[in-house]
């Protein structure tokens, strides 16, 4: 009401006959917010991205209800682009319109330093049943800053090599669980025939999108965004060599139209049988093997991440469920979070929804279900394995002055990453060569640099 | 050979005429199919059809958002009318002084990129607490209309013959009887399209709801994109949401051209 | 959204036309006459005036709210240091962000860019809105229908057509446009990474054609018939017709057509948002608005960039809009 007010007294003077009447307006509907929250009844507002397991959890959330009567769950979903925006505009700026955001591995160091966040350490460790101990230690060690976290994995994955059984018998190609960036390469080009393509690669402009695997060649490949000091290392000869790679792999056995591929491009494209090998997050895995949504499922292998000059190459990524510092409702809140990431929702979507569907990645528990290693026999051990493997510490060949694969957890990154991967979908598109655009991209990047010193 | 060559024309004018209306009917076959037909390659002409994808967008919750579009669509549509009408015939009745500026103005709010002023707006509106607010959302459709339609307004004001206005006048009429019950039925065609085409803009706005609205006052576009899916097989679903979404203003297009024809007829121009 | 400080006509006052009691109606200026009228120039007059201005004021001083206040605050803005993740590091930083502006290529390349996109789209959907206008405008079976759905694309919501044309129409694996090209055995296309700036422009000539037709046609139908009958009794053709009589009666038409599919175009920002993410040459002034804002979190940057787009558009506008509408060419304030 006092901000009709305010607004009033803007426009009276003004003599704004017809202002008057949208005020009016406004008036009305505020009062009707206001109601809300005074009656005992909590609205949780959760902003989520439009990824599956998120639509699960909003298909599941009249079981919250039930249980948890007084409380209601209004689900916002969103393109993973509008999400950060909107999300990040809305609690850098206080301005609390969400109980819940899903944020990404990315952002949750950076906002728990700023006290944006929650800090849900001690309700999380103070009840047993919820069993903390059993998520992904990797995953909450991202989670955490000064051994406060401040959000919990929704699901996590990494990245995984996904290849057409059928394909490769045919082409009578053996491929090791383990393989080489140069066998892949061999492979794909064996196996690019008319009727499918060898490998299906990102190749989308973004810093999550074609920039997320690309990451990972570089950094077998013994390249990386900034050495021990923070300086750039875009056109490095390793950062190079890994790029050219890609670019090269992409386009020589690549799936046409590269620019426009990201996940869920390359995800159709697997599932209609038309490429033989994806290198991708494995949460593509549970959709690839789920008859309803693919015509290939029971015929897809999987290896780790392809590797040159390092061990492991997968990455680490996950979803994660946070409160921000400014919501009205922290308990119905943390409750709500605590429930979408127990063990028993994991049984909850197993039992309604499918055992393929549990989110993959962030409970270990989650891998000795019984019905769960059956139905994901294909791909939930690879999945653990990987996620247990990887070093978010030192992915690449040399140290890394931040923890995290696959991103660098600086408020500059995304906009560092964005544009050196416009750079690099001009040189996929032979628009410019991959020297020209890394040597752009270490201006770019180094200026993000300076600012860490 | 003249009627040889005026179906050959006829034939042309349907054949654009079909193309381009194309992206729009398949938007909507597709809608109907199953997904596994919607991704099939060739495409299956045969296939089932069926409404589960409009039920499952149903489901979804689109019904509100729906409403939200509507309240801030038609309210604007209103109130630039209400704002317009007087600004043109203000404008029209006599040249004030800068005339021209006065016009350049309206036109030169609509160049400062949304981008640009987002998280200004943003901002102001946090500290005024009106954010999620679709009421804010009409008003500012309004101003982002407003200038397009008191540009084509003026020029549908000037058409109006003189001497009607001169006689309304010798009658005795003050100058609202005069704008309502004289001027405005002469300019009712060009009215219509104005609103139409308000409507239409503040409809199809995806920027400034995506950043300004969350549950209550989100409106159609932001959640149409939500449509994609990681799931994959997701083209008849985003189909049949698309085909809901654009529907409302799909057919008060088709509904209205005659008065859009009619309107810009009127010499939106001169 | 902007104030526009200096546009006072270049020639000063004195000449000012607008005040001068001039022919103001179309043609031979119907409703000239009461400005001539030597009773009306006295009190009458004055209160014509008050009157106007009364009727302006209401929607002027909307306009100004909700357009200069957001305008003055991205000012105030421009000259902070303000990244979104940095709130503790707010500060005054002077001309900061706008040297940025000037020596990152990036805005020049997007002001081509804008100009490319916009200019090419509004070229192009005028060309081909005049030609179906007249397609449409002949009399033939279902014509009106024709007319209907010829109409349909204008009225698609961009972020649905955006999405339609990247996922049903383009797409290399089920698009139907690959699959039309390979019908008539031409080798698909890699719409996106190829040609992506043909992309963008192709959706939104596909969306404005039928709004640039509408206009067009009701040029056509304004036309009175008399005249070209007279014209073809006198023995002119169809095309000496078409050209000396209907494009010069046009003209105005066309004129209105530009200036509102320009100002709506400038803005273009889904198609971009959806399929080429800026690369290729699309990353228009809107677009790298957001990419600044949102990717760059970086609200200082961000309004540097949006108040020189807004001085360079206005400046740009009013050089076009002077040179070519007549109604901003001197003289002529009808």
């Amino acid at each position: 009401m006092m901000l009709t007010r305010i607004w009033r007294h803007k426009a009276a003077p003004a003599g704004l006959a017809v202002g008057a009447l949208a005020l009016a307006l406004t008036a009305c509907s505020s009062s009707g917010d206001a109601g809300g929250g005074a009656g005992g009844d909590v609205k949780l507002t959760i902003a989520t991205v439009n990824n599956p397991q998120m639509q699960d959890m909003e298909e599941l959330k009249s079981h919250f209800e039930e249980d948890n009567p007084g409380i209601t769950v209004e689900f916002v979903t969103m393109e993973e682009g509008d999400l950060r925006a909107a999300v990040t505009a809305d609690v850098a700026s206080g301005a609390g319109q969400y109980d819940i955001v899903t944020v990404g591995a990315y952002e949750v160091p950076q906002w728990g330093a700023q006290d944006w966040l929650l800090d849900l350490t001690e309700s999380l460790e103070g009840d047993a049943a919820y069993d903390v101990d059993d998520i992904l230690p990797p995953l909450r060690d991202a989670l955490s800053v000064d051994g406060k976290q401040y959000a919990v994995p929704f699901y996590g994955e990494s990245s995984i090599l996904m290849y057409n059984k059928a394909m490769f018998a045919e082409a009578g190609i053996e491929i090791s669980n383990n393989p080489t960036w140069q066998e892949v390469a061999e492979y794909a080009a064996v196996l690019d025939t008319d009727e499918h393509a060898g490998i299906c690669l990102r190749g989308k402009p973004g810093w999550g999108d074609l920039f997320a695997p690309l990451t990972t060649v570089v950094q077998t490949f013994g390249g990386n965004w900034y050495d021990e000091n923070w300086d750039a290392q875009v056109n490095s000869p390793e950062f190079v060599e890994g790029v050219e790679f890609y670019v090269d792999l992409l386009t020589e056995h690549g799936q046409a139209d590269p620019v426009s591929y990201s996940f869920t491009e390359c995800l159709n494209l697997l599932s209609s049988g038309k490429v033989a090998m994806w290198y991708d997050a494995s949460v593509a895995a549970s959709i690839l093997e789920d008859p309803e949504a693919s015509e290939v499922a029971g015929q897809m292998g999987y290896t780790h991440a392809p590797v040159y000059k390092t061990e492991e190459s997968g990455w680490l990524w996950s979803w994660n469920l946070a409160i921000p510092k400014t919501t009205k409702n922290p308990e119905a809140a943390t409750t709500f979070v605590k429930w979408a990431t127990s063990k028993e929702y994991h049984q909850l979507v197993g039992e309604e929804l499918g055992w393929t569907r549990v989110p993959p990645g962030a409970r270990t528990s989650t891998y000795s279900i019984p019905e769960y290693q059956e139905a994901a026999a294909a791909f939930a051990p690879i999945t653990l394995e990987v996620m247990e493997s990887v070093n978010p510490e030192q992915p690449g060949v040399d140290p890394q002055p931040w923890v995290g694969i696959q991103y660098v957890p600086i408020p500059e990154f995304q906009d560092v990453g964005n544009q050196v991967a416009q750079l690099v979908a001009d040189a996929i598109a032979g628009r410019t060569t991959v020297q020209d655009a890394l040597d752009r991209g270490q201006d770019i990047a180094q200026t993000a640099g300076d600012l860490q010193k | 050979m003249r009627i040889f060559r005026e179906s050959l024309i006829t034939t042309l004018t349907w054949l654009i005429v079909l193309l381009l209306f194309f992206p729009v009917a398949w938007m909507v076959i597709t809608a109907l199919k199953s997904e596994n037909d919607a991704a099939a390659i060739p495409p299956r002409f045969d296939a089932a059809l069926t409404l589960d994808q409009f039920r499952a967008v149903i489901d979804t919750g689109i019904g509100d958002y729906l409403t939200s579009s509507f309240i801030a669509s038609v309210g604007s549509t209103l109130l630039v009318l209400a704002l317009s009408i007087p600004v043109a015939y203000g404008l029209s009745i006599r040249p004030i002084v800068k005339i021209r500026d006065v016009l350049f103005f309206f036109i030169s709010t609509r160049f400062l990129p949304a981008a640009a002023s987002i998280l200004p707006i943003f901002i102001i509106l946090k500290t005024l607490g009106l954010l999620d607010n679709i009421n804010v959302m009409l008003l500012l459709y309004t101003a982002m209309n407003l200038p397009i339609a008191v540009w084509m307004m003026r020029s549908f004001f000037n058409e109006v013959p003189e001497e009607i206005v001169e006689a309304a006048r010798l009658d005795g009429a003050n100058l609202r009887t005069e704008l309502i019950r004289v001027v405005l039925p002469i300019v009712l065609p060009g009215v219509a399209a104005v609103a139409l085409i308000c409507f239409i803009f503040a409809w199809n706005e995806y920027f400034l709801a995506n950043i300004l609205t969350t549950v209550d006052a989100r409106t159609v576009p932001p959640f149409l994109a939500s449509f994609v899916s990681g799931r994959g097989q997701f083209l008849a679903i985003l189909s049949a949401a698309s085909t809901l979404a654009v529907l409302p203003v799909v057919l008060a297009g088709w509904l209205a051209q005659k008065q859009l024809v009619r309107g810009l007829a009127m010499g939106a121009v001169k | 959204m902007t104030s526009n400080p200096e546009t006072t006509s270049p020639r000063g006052p004195a000449v000012d036309t607008s005040t001068a009691p001039k022919p103001r109606g179309i043609g031979n200026g119907a409703r000239s006459r009461r400005d001539a009228q030597p009773v009306a120039a006295g009190a009458a007059a004055k209160q014509t005036a008050r009157l106007a201005r009364g009727l302006v004021l209401p929607g002027m001083t909307f306009t100004i709210l909700l357009t200069q206040i957001p305008f003055v605050v991205t000012i105030v803005f421009s000259f902070l240091r303000w990244n979104q993740l940095r709130p503790d590091e707010i500060r005054f930083t002077g001309w900061d962000n706008y040297a940025v502006v000037f020596t990152r290529p990036e805005f020049l390349s997007s002001l081509g860019a804008t100009v490319i996109i916009t200019g090419s789209a509004v070229l192009l959907s005028l060309v081909f809105g005049l030609f179906l206008a007249v397609l449409l405008d002949r009399k033939f079976r279902g014509r009106g229908l024709a007319r209907t759905l010829a109409i349909t694309p204008f009225l698609v919501m961009p972020a649905a057509a955006a999405l339609v044309w990247k996922w049903l129409m383009l797409d290399s694996n089920v698009g139907m446009v690959n699959w039309s090209l390979g019908l008539l055995g031409i080798d698909p296309v890699q719409w996106n990474t190829n040609f992506p700036l043909v992309t963008i422009v192709a959706v939104l000539v596909w969306q404005y054609t039928p709004f640039m037709m509408l206009i067009l046609m009701a040029g056509l139908q304004s036309q009175g018939g008399d005249v070209l009958e007279a014209a073809a009794v006198d023995g002119a053709g169809p095309a000496r017709i078409f050209w000396s009589l209907t494009l010069p009666h046009l003209r105005p038409y066309a004129e209105i057509a530009t200036l509102l599919g320009s100002i709506m175009l400038l803005q273009v920002f889904d198609p971009i948002a959806i399929m080429t993410k800026g690369t290729g040459g699309t990353k228009t002034l809107s677009y790298l608005l957001y990419e600044r804002a949102f990717i760059g979190l970086d609200i200082g940057q961000a309004a540097a960039f949006g108040v020189i787009a807004v001085i360079v558009t206005i400046g740009v506008a009013m050089i076009a809009l002077r040179s070519t509408f007549s109604i901003f060419v001197e003289g002529k304030v009808r």
